[in-house]
């Protein structure tokens, strides 16, 4: 086994609060990384940082054999990482086509030219992505892959999470991040989203995820280890039930007994 | 464009919409007794609100979605009517004209502010900068005068990199009140600057393309035109460029990464979008459409001075985009009719007409603040069915 991501001794600070102190974290190809604990532990902070939307105060980040510590946000997704948020963040006016298409820009052809000028070429790439997209859409939601030139605003919130899934999917990242997936979703609605998840994962046997979740089931269905988090620190690593039964992980998460 | 299945309207209800809009608006223009133009003004208005009811606007924009070329076609026609029937008098073709130059400036401000999200306060400066490049380069170099019209263009969005720095570094409001100072020095620039005229402003020469000079008027056989109509049909032609170039640009990949940026800047650079280079494309495009536009009108007009380019005009163009629909170039069409035509021939309020666009500006964003033509969902390709 390689390691696909590894981030050594990563510090971020806000201020006086330190959300990440000192994290070692290193997730080896073709796993799947449950990144769990209490809420304020770091555990979007991290995301946040890998992807680049902050910089790191201290530490390096290697992925796939490069450093993209402090790397912009696109460099990042050029290297092949791509992400959902926490709170969704899909563009509601536009349509689940597009919103998709946002996710596939580094496939895209964007010069000016191209797109302006060369309408028939631009179709053929139109088309293509437009049955790329739909194939994808189809193994989370038949339904959905009918609509897909309807706004996202209109979506209720389990569509809107496979829809932002399909964004981050749609590039053929090597690592996804997935940020609670499950919020504002009831537990079948969860187990769903999931199978659909491993599914796609099945036919592209690449994809790592580093997954950060509540929801505990799922954390034990999926993962094959993870890593809990606390005040910015690992504290303890492992198989999910070796990790539930840890004396420190109960006392972070439920106090000094 | 061949037959479709029957569940489409087809394009005559856009047709029907477009001839009733033309002769309207012949009429509204013909009108010369005040008490007859508000009369046709309250029908308009009461026309629209019934159509509304009975949902034929629902017919009319399904017909413009799906047979677009078809009704830009139409609409030319109908422009070219207006111009035979009014192929005589001056006031009138001006009055189109400046309309038509008008939209071309707005559909640019639509780039910068309705896809880039960019709300550019100076509007009326960078189309002045175009305006005086006519008058400096007609006056003293032998240029022709369509590469003018290009320069003007140019210099707008070279002249507008200025702002590209405070720009990128602020959001939002802030950026608006960068170019609100733009707007505002440009004008004190002009005033104190000797070579450009100061106050007194500048003559410009009127338009000549191989020896052809627009500022004659034109025998056709038995039928003399105004030497306005040269340059309705110039401005038309520009007009029709600058609406291709922006349906374009936003049924492209390139549309998408503006819309992207302007909704969610975070999540669009998580996803590879680089914010600056999208932003700097979509408001220099913008500009170079304004500055044409402008160094048009500075030749129709014949005159520059900086007080036709003050910052109450650049919130003129982006009240027209308020009140159009941003995003929407038919919607741009409409609403700079109503804001250019309806003071002019209203002569009562005219000394109040900045109210009037007040009070519009305020119902629209109250009322229907998509505007009165909302942009509907992307469309790359009109009429395409997967």
């Amino acid at each position: 086994m390689t390691a696909l991501l590894e981030a050594r001794g990563l510090v971020r600070r806000f201020g006086g609060v330190v959300a990440l102190d000192g994290l070692d974290l290193v997730v080896d190809a073709n796993e799947i990384v449950g990144l769990i604990g209490p809420n304020g532990s770091g555990k979007t902070t991290f995301f946040n940082v890998v992807t680049g939307i902050y910089g790191a105060n201290a530490g390096s980040i290697s992925f796939d054999g490069a450093d993209i510590t402090n790397a912009p946000a696109r460099a990042v997704y050029q290297a092949g990482i791509s992400r959902t948020f926490q709170r969704s963040r899909l563009c509601l006016p536009l349509s689940i086509f597009d919103n998709i298409m946002i996710g596939n820009h580094m496939r895209l052809n964007q010069g000016l030219w191209f797109n302006l000028m060369q309408r028939a070429a631009f179709k053929r790439e139109f088309e293509e992505n437009y049955r790329a997209a739909r194939a994808l859409v189809e193994v989370f939601e038949p339904e959905l892959a009918d609509r897909m030139f309807e706004p996202v605003a209109g979506l209720p919130m389990i569509d809107r999470r496979r829809i932002e899934i399909c964004r981050a999917l749609i590039s053929a990242p090597k690592l996804l991040l997935l940020d609670e997936p499950s919020a504002g979703m009831t537990h079948d609605e969860t187990a769903e989203l999931m199978d659909d998840i491993m599914l796609v994962r099945e036919r592209n046997k690449n994809l790592t995820i580093i997954i950060v979740e509540h929801e505990m089931g799922v954390i034990e269905r999926i993962t094959g280890r993870c890593v809990v988090l606390n005040f910015g620190r690992k504290i303890a690593e492992g198989p999910y039930r070796a990790v539930a039964s840890d004396a420190q992980v109960q006392e972070a998460y439920l106090g000094v007994a | 464009m061949a037959g479709k299945g029957n569940q489409a309207p087809g394009m005559w209800p856009g047709v029907a919409g477009l001839a009733i809009a033309a002769a309207y608006l012949a009429a509204l223009l013909a009108a010369e007794k005040q008490s007859v133009i508000i009369l046709l003004l309250a029908a308009g208005i009461a026309v629209v609100v019934a159509a509304a009811w009975l949902g034929l606007f629902d017919r009319v924009s399904r017909s413009f979605a799906d047979h677009e070329d078809a009704m830009g076609v139409v609409a030319i026609v109908s422009a070219l009517a207006l111009a035979v029937v009014f192929r005589e008098d001056h006031f009138v073709l001006l009055l189109i004209t400046t309309v038509l130059l008008y939209t071309v400036a707005t559909l640019g401000l639509n780039i910068q502010f309705g896809y880039a999200g960019v709300l550019n306060f100076a509007g009326a400066s960078f189309f002045g900068i175009g305006a005086y490049t006519s008058a400096v380069l007609n006056t003293h170099t032998a240029l022709p005068h369509l590469l003018v019209l290009v320069i003007g263009g140019l210099l707008a969005a070279l002249i507008g990199s200025l702002l590209l720095l405070p720009v990128l570094r602020t959001r939002g409001h802030y950026a608006a009140v960068v170019t609100i100072a733009f707007a505002l020095l440009f004008k004190t620039f002009l005033e104190v600057n000797d070579v450009l005229g100061g106050p007194q402003g500048l003559q410009v020469k009127g338009m000549t393309i191989l020896g052809w000079s627009f500022n004659d008027n034109i025998e056709i056989g038995g039928l003399s035109l105004s030497f306005y109509v040269n340059y309705l049909v110039v401005s038309l032609l520009l007009l029709v460029g600058a609406f291709v170039l922006v349906r374009r640009l936003e049924r492209s990949w390139i549309g998408l990464n503006l819309d992207a940026l302007r909704l969610d800047e975070t999540a669009a650079s998580c996803f590879g979008l680089d914010i600056a280079r999208w932003k700097i494309t979509a408001f220099l495009i913008g500009n170079f459409l304004i500055g044409i536009a402008g160094a048009l009108f500075g030749m129709v007009g014949s005159f520059v001075a900086p007080n036709n380019y003050t910052f109450a005009d650049s919130l003129l163009l982006v009240s027209i985009l308020l009140l159009g629909g941003i995003g929407n170039p038919w919607g741009l069409v409409v609403a700079t009719f109503i804001v250019v035509v309806v003071p002019e021939k209203l002569q009562t309020i005219q000394e109040y007409r900045f109210l009037l666009y007040a009070l519009m500006v305020i119902g629209v964003l109250l009322f229907r603040p998509e505007g009165l033509l909302p942009r509907p969902v992307r469309r790359y390709f009109p009429g395409w069915r997967p």
